[in-house]
């Protein structure tokens, strides 16, 4: 071989054709890394900003500011101001006191629009407005009589309108607005009777029917998800921690911890979705509680993010080194104190993180809770606890889907808003995760 | 501290010098790991690097074929010529460098492949055979050359893992042979074995001398004074002492490397 | 809650007997508190739980029971009573315990021990339940339904009225082929990208793109199926299916897979990366020493080394595409058909588990009791690909352990 009598070495200052070839190759090779790297963080930039962008629009909210005459021959039939019999007047009524109220706003305003037809000056404001409106008086029956100055919400598509969602030309083709409904919507806006502002009520606010997206928003989905996060923490928590502590430390290596092990892994594993057949079949249909309850949607939650609790909290565990429990039994203490007082405590930042981890991915679980029911149109934020936890509730990835479902397209803003507020909440969760991480980690 | 007219004295004449070390200086982050290191390596002779850990042994051993590039906080200065070409030049491919100076470890590290693979593996990606003909020969070849052949000749499909510790690394400097290189870096390739086991690899090491130049690490003083022609003594990052290993063992001209080899440091 | 007073009640009682039981000890050790083998604290615990667990046991007897059937609601003032009275003997029987020999602190200890136990069993009541739920529903869908039909049957049309034609066949190649799709995604770009950050990046790339990946990684399937439903779909419609005359739809298997793949990247990257960092650093240096590039390291070692827990990573992707939910049903789509175009819309599984699972369901009627029979056979599917999996993965590290 060496022995070559041919084998000139050959300079290591000039590479040979093999090895300019050889790397080419290498180059070609790390480009495919860059490129896998690039298609991933482009995929994350292109959905956020996707998400971002059609959810911002959830955040602002149109309203029209009229001054509304609240005559009393309509509000209060009987004239003696009880709140009992106002109750009985209906939205219609309030409804047509609105609608003249917009009329006599753009008439004031001494707007002229070539083919404005009455239903587009009526059109102008959201149906929710009425009951806006009624609530407002049935909280002060001495309101009736007099001219109040009300926002109320202008209409879904007068609001997509100054978002940019819904243009002349969509107009045009479209049956439930008119490009002079529009005309008169720029009109008022530049006198400044339609204004946009940031819409507090969004997170407020339950959901709304299929026709009034512009009064939707996900208050009752927030205490629905944070109800089931609640029998989540306080349920999956403590059991899993229990659990981890009797794998890590008392169970003895046996056939049956090993079943106990390997059925803990495959769960992490099984579908979310076959959670929620489990929870129909067991809590719902086999229990008998109620459906689209937290406490329900809890359970699932509970019984799904067990394994994802358990396999960090055992890491966490095994990473305290034997030293520590040597000494707490070399001064006598038994196992369990030494369990308890030392490992235990060396272990919690590790459990910490594993556990707000584990509950962030129970709070963005969608799949099972569709099978419990949740997809229920809910209008009523739920009660206080504990009853609240047997009311019927959504979540907010669940209103997330919900609002997927619906036709109109102003639902889609909505849908994307909801997200942008269930990413916050996780956003949180994690950088608490990160910073509990980085401030307690310990090196052993 | 290193005083270079002991090297005259050697009498090294330049056309047998394979490797000269001119001033070379590593540092690990801030730490400096090696200072002004200058030594001229013989081709076909056995040079032992001996002295305690962490005293840059090693560290100057892989600087020789560039393996401290694989540590991105390593940085080398200074040079090393082999046969009169700057490794550490712009222009050098390490990749054609570690072609030339192959390397064994201190753990065997056999490939998890097949006997034959392991051995075929240099050859392949340097192209060095034209057929399966000839890269059979040079595997056979290699094996021999490690002393292997007879022992894996009926198994040489079977994976390289599966041999004894002592065969393993003896698979591992075939895998080194086979690429014909011109230099063998052998980083303590004993600590990991039996002493049967180190006693034919040792042997193999006096075989493999008349080919090429061989630099072996080692922690074993009476390895380097059984296998070695010349010796150089390390200690907290300076090369203390550089000469013929009979005159290393018996007539240190420094008291360090006297303490050392007397057992007092270490 | 009706029978929440008696929970109450029993924590009350095992408070009492916490208080009694450590003041009963303290009086017995007299002066000096060593002269007891346990500390008073113990003692109390053990009173407090002595009356405590039994009372639980019966609430919960109780309860289960209940759910089965087997008692009424007008019992739960008995139950209460009951239980009460179970804390009230526990209680009393752990004081007459109390003395200066009585080792207390085992006896707390073994209760606890049993309560670690029995919480560490949960996890096996669950797939208990999920297997019996799931057993015990398709076992009344086979007695209404033919499973030939259903597990040969290549047409899918539930009828309300009746006379459904419930074969799985179609929902079964919509999940493999949206599956297959997202794997041809994911599983390139994840292990190219793990490759890249555990050999080539520097720490700087590392350190923003690691956590941008896992951001990846921590966002929602609802938020990908919503960037399917509004983003991807149309784009694939208005730009590949309408021009090329492939479909006209929104929702396509070729949706739900690409935003399935982009899904799966961290799922793979992350469980490549811990597999090629568990191939010894010694491997690397041979081959690198040997003078091959870090590629050829990378393909001809370090992979081949790494093989089989990539394929362990690989299945287990697979069993997650195969049981996604939220991004088929807005991705994908719903009509269950058997077709080679990936711009139609198809539809899987778990689709339609939840669309005969949602809205009014007769839970006699086959068209919903076929979501059980779906779910069991989803169930099976990835439990089989998970075992397959861990056992991979498991042998895998034990190599290099």
């Amino acid at each position: 071989m060496t022995d070559d009598p041919d084998h000139k070495p050959a300079s290591l200052l000039q590479q040979d054709a093999r090895t300019k070839a050889r790397n080419a190759a290498e180059k070609r090779f790390r480009w495919y890394g860059i490129i896998a790297i690039a298609i991933s963080m482009i995929a994350l930039v292109v959905l956020l900003a996707t998400i971002l962008t059609a959810g911002a629009g959830a955040f602002r909210q149109t309203y029209l500011n009229i001054p509304v005459t609240l005559d009393p021959a309509v509000l209060d039939p009987k004239g003696n101001r009880d709140p009992a019999e106002m109750a009985k007047v209906l939205t219609l009524s309030y409804g047509r006191v609105l609608d003249a109220a917009v009329e006599a706003t753009v008439a004031r305003h001494g707007i002229r629009i070539e083919g404005l037809s009455d239903k587009d000056i009526d059109g102008l404001i959201s149906k929710e407005a009425s009951a806006q409106v009624r609530d407002r008086v049935l909280a002060e029956p001495d309101l009736v009589g007099q001219t109040v100055e009300f926002d109320v919400l202008t209409g879904g598509r007068i609001d997509g309108y100054f978002k940019g969602r819904v243009t002349m030309d969509s107009a045009a083709r479209d049956s439930n607005t008119s490009p002079a409904q529009l005309q008169l919507a720029q009109e008022l806006a530049n006198r400044g009777e339609i204004v946009t502002r940031f819409n507090w009520n969004f997170l407020r606010l339950a959901d709304a029917s299929d026709q009034r997206p512009e009064a939707a928003g996900v208050g009752a989905a927030i205490v629905g998800s944070f109800y089931m996060m609640l029998v989540v923490l306080f349920l999956a928590v403590p059991i899993g921690v229990a659990a981890s502590i009797y794998l890590e430390e008392f169970a003895p290596k046996n056939r049956w911890t090993d079943i106990i092990e390997v059925n803990i892994s495959n769960l992490a594993a099984v579908p979310s979705i076959v959670f929620g057949i489990l929870g129909l079949a067991a809590f719902i249909n086999f229990a008998g509680l109620p459906q689209s309850a937290p406490i329900v949607g809890g359970l699932v939650l509970t019984l799904m993010t067990l394994p994802r609790i358990i396999i960090p909290t055992r890491a966490a565990l095994k990473a305290v080194p034997p030293s520590i429990r040597d000494a707490a039994l070399g001064v006598g203490a038994s196992r369990m104190q030494s369990v308890f007082h030392h490992v235990l405590p060396l272990a919690t930042p590790g459990i910490l993180t594993g556990m707000i981890l584990g509950l962030a991915q129970a709070l963005g679980e969608t799949a099972p809770l569709l099978l419990i029911g949740m997809v229920a149109f809910i209008r009523d934020i739920p009660s206080g606890l504990p009853q609240g936890l047997f009311d019927p509730a959504s979540a907010l990835p669940v209103q997330v889907y919900n609002w997927t479902q619906r036709s109109d397209p102003a639902f889609i803003e909505r849908a994307s808003g909801a997200i942008i507020v269930l990413l916050v909440f996780l956003l949180c969760m994690n950088v608490l995760a990160i910073w509990l991480r980085r401030k307690f980690e310990r090196r052993w | 501290m290193y005083d270079t007219n002991r090297r005259v004295e050697n009498a090294v004449t330049p056309k047998d010098i394979k490797i000269q070390a001119r001033k070379v200086q590593v540092f690990y982050g801030d730490k400096h790991a090696l200072k002004d290191v200058d030594v001229d390596i013989l081709d076909k002779t056995v040079t032992a690097f001996i002295g305690p850990s962490g005293c840059g042994k090693s560290t100057f051993l892989r600087c020789i074929n560039r393996m401290n590039d694989t540590i991105p906080i390593a940085r080398v200065e200074g040079e090393i010529l082999l046969d009169g070409e700057d490794v550490y030049d712009r222009r050098v491919d390490p990749v054609q460098l570690r072609a030339k100076v192959g390397m064994v470890f201190q753990k065997p590290n056999p490939f998890p492949k097949s006997i034959y693979d392991n051995v075929a593996y240099g050859p392949r990606i340097h192209g060095l055979s034209r057929n399966r003909a000839e890269l059979d020969g040079i595997v056979e070849g290699a094996l021999r050359g490690a002393a292997l052949w007879n022992e894996v000749k009926d198994r040489l499909s079977e994976p390289g893992t599966g041999l004894s510790g002592g065969q393993q690394q003896r698979l591992c400097i075939a895998r080194a042979v086979a690429t014909s290189p011109e230099v063998l870096l052998m980083d303590e390739p004993c600590s990991a074995l039996d002493p049967i086991a180190t006693a034919q690899v040792e042997e193999l090491i006096e075989e493999l001398r008349e080919q090429f130049s061989v630099v072996i690490v080692t922690h074993s003083m009476q390895q380097a004074a059984r296998v070695s022609q010349k010796t150089a003594f390390f200690h907290l990052g300076n090369l203390v002492e550089y000469g013929d290993t009979d005159d290393i063992f018996t007539r240190p001209k420094d008291s360090r490397t006297e303490a050392y080899i007397s057992g007092r440091i270490g | 809650m009706p029978l929440s007073w008696a929970f109450f009640a029993s924590f009350l009682l095992a408070a009492a007997g916490y208080i009694l039981g450590r003041s009963r000890a303290f009086a017995t050790a007299g002066p000096d508190a060593r002269a007891l083998h346990s500390r008073p604290t113990y003692h109390g615990t053990s009173v407090g739980l002595m009356a405590l667990l039994p009372s639980l046991g019966v609430l919960a007897v109780a309860a289960i029971l209940r759910m089965a059937g087997v008692l009424t609601d007008e019992t739960g003032p008995v139950v209460g009573i009951l239980a009460l009275v179970a804390a009230v003997i526990g209680l009393g029987l752990g004081v007459t315990r109390i003395g200066r020999q009585y080792q207390a602190r085992n006896a707390v200890e073994r209760m606890v021990l049993g309560l670690l136990m029995l919480c560490s069993l949960i996890a096996i009541v669950t797939t208990l339940g999920i297997v019996l739920s799931l057993v015990f529903e398709t076992g009344r869908f086979f007695q209404v339904y033919d499973w030939k039909t259903f597990f040969f049957g290549t047409e899918w049309t539930p009828r309300f009225q009746g006379n459904s034609q419930l074969g799985i066949l179609p929902l079964l190649w919509g999940t493999l082929y949206v599956s297959a799709i997202a794997l041809l995604v994911a599983v390139p770009i994840g292990l190219f990208a793990a490759v890249y950050m555990s050999e080539y990046a520097s720490r700087w790339v590392r350190g923003f793109v690691k956590p941008a990946i896992e951001v990846l990684a921590g966002i929602p399937t609802i938020v990908y199926g919503l960037f399917a439903l509004i983003t991807v779909g149309p784009l694939l419609r208005d730009y590949f299916a309408q021009p090329l005359g492939l479909g006209n739809s929104g929702t396509s298997v070729l949706t739900a897979g690409l935003v399935m793949g982009i899904m799966l990247i961290p799922f793979v990257s992350s469980l490549s990366d811990d597999i090629i960092n568990a191939v010894p650093q010694s491997l690397r240096d041979g081959a690198l020493g040997l003078g091959s590039t870090p590629s050829e390291t990378v393909r001809q070692v370090v992979l081949p080394a790494a093989l089989p827990g990539i394929v362990g990573a690989v299945l287990l992707a697979a069993s997650r595409a195969i049981g996604e939910t939220m991004i088929v049903v807005l991705g994908a789509g719903a009509a269950a058909q058997m077709s080679l175009n990936p711009l139609e819309a198809m539809t899987t599984i778990t689709v339609k588990i939840v669309s005969q699972l949602t809205g009014d369901s007769d839970f006699n009627s086959p068209e919903t009791l076929v979501a059980f029979a779906l779910g069991l056979t989803l169930f099976v599917i990835t439990l089989a690909l998970n075992v397959v999996a861990l056992i991979i993965v498991r042998k895998y590290r034990e190599q290099y352990e």
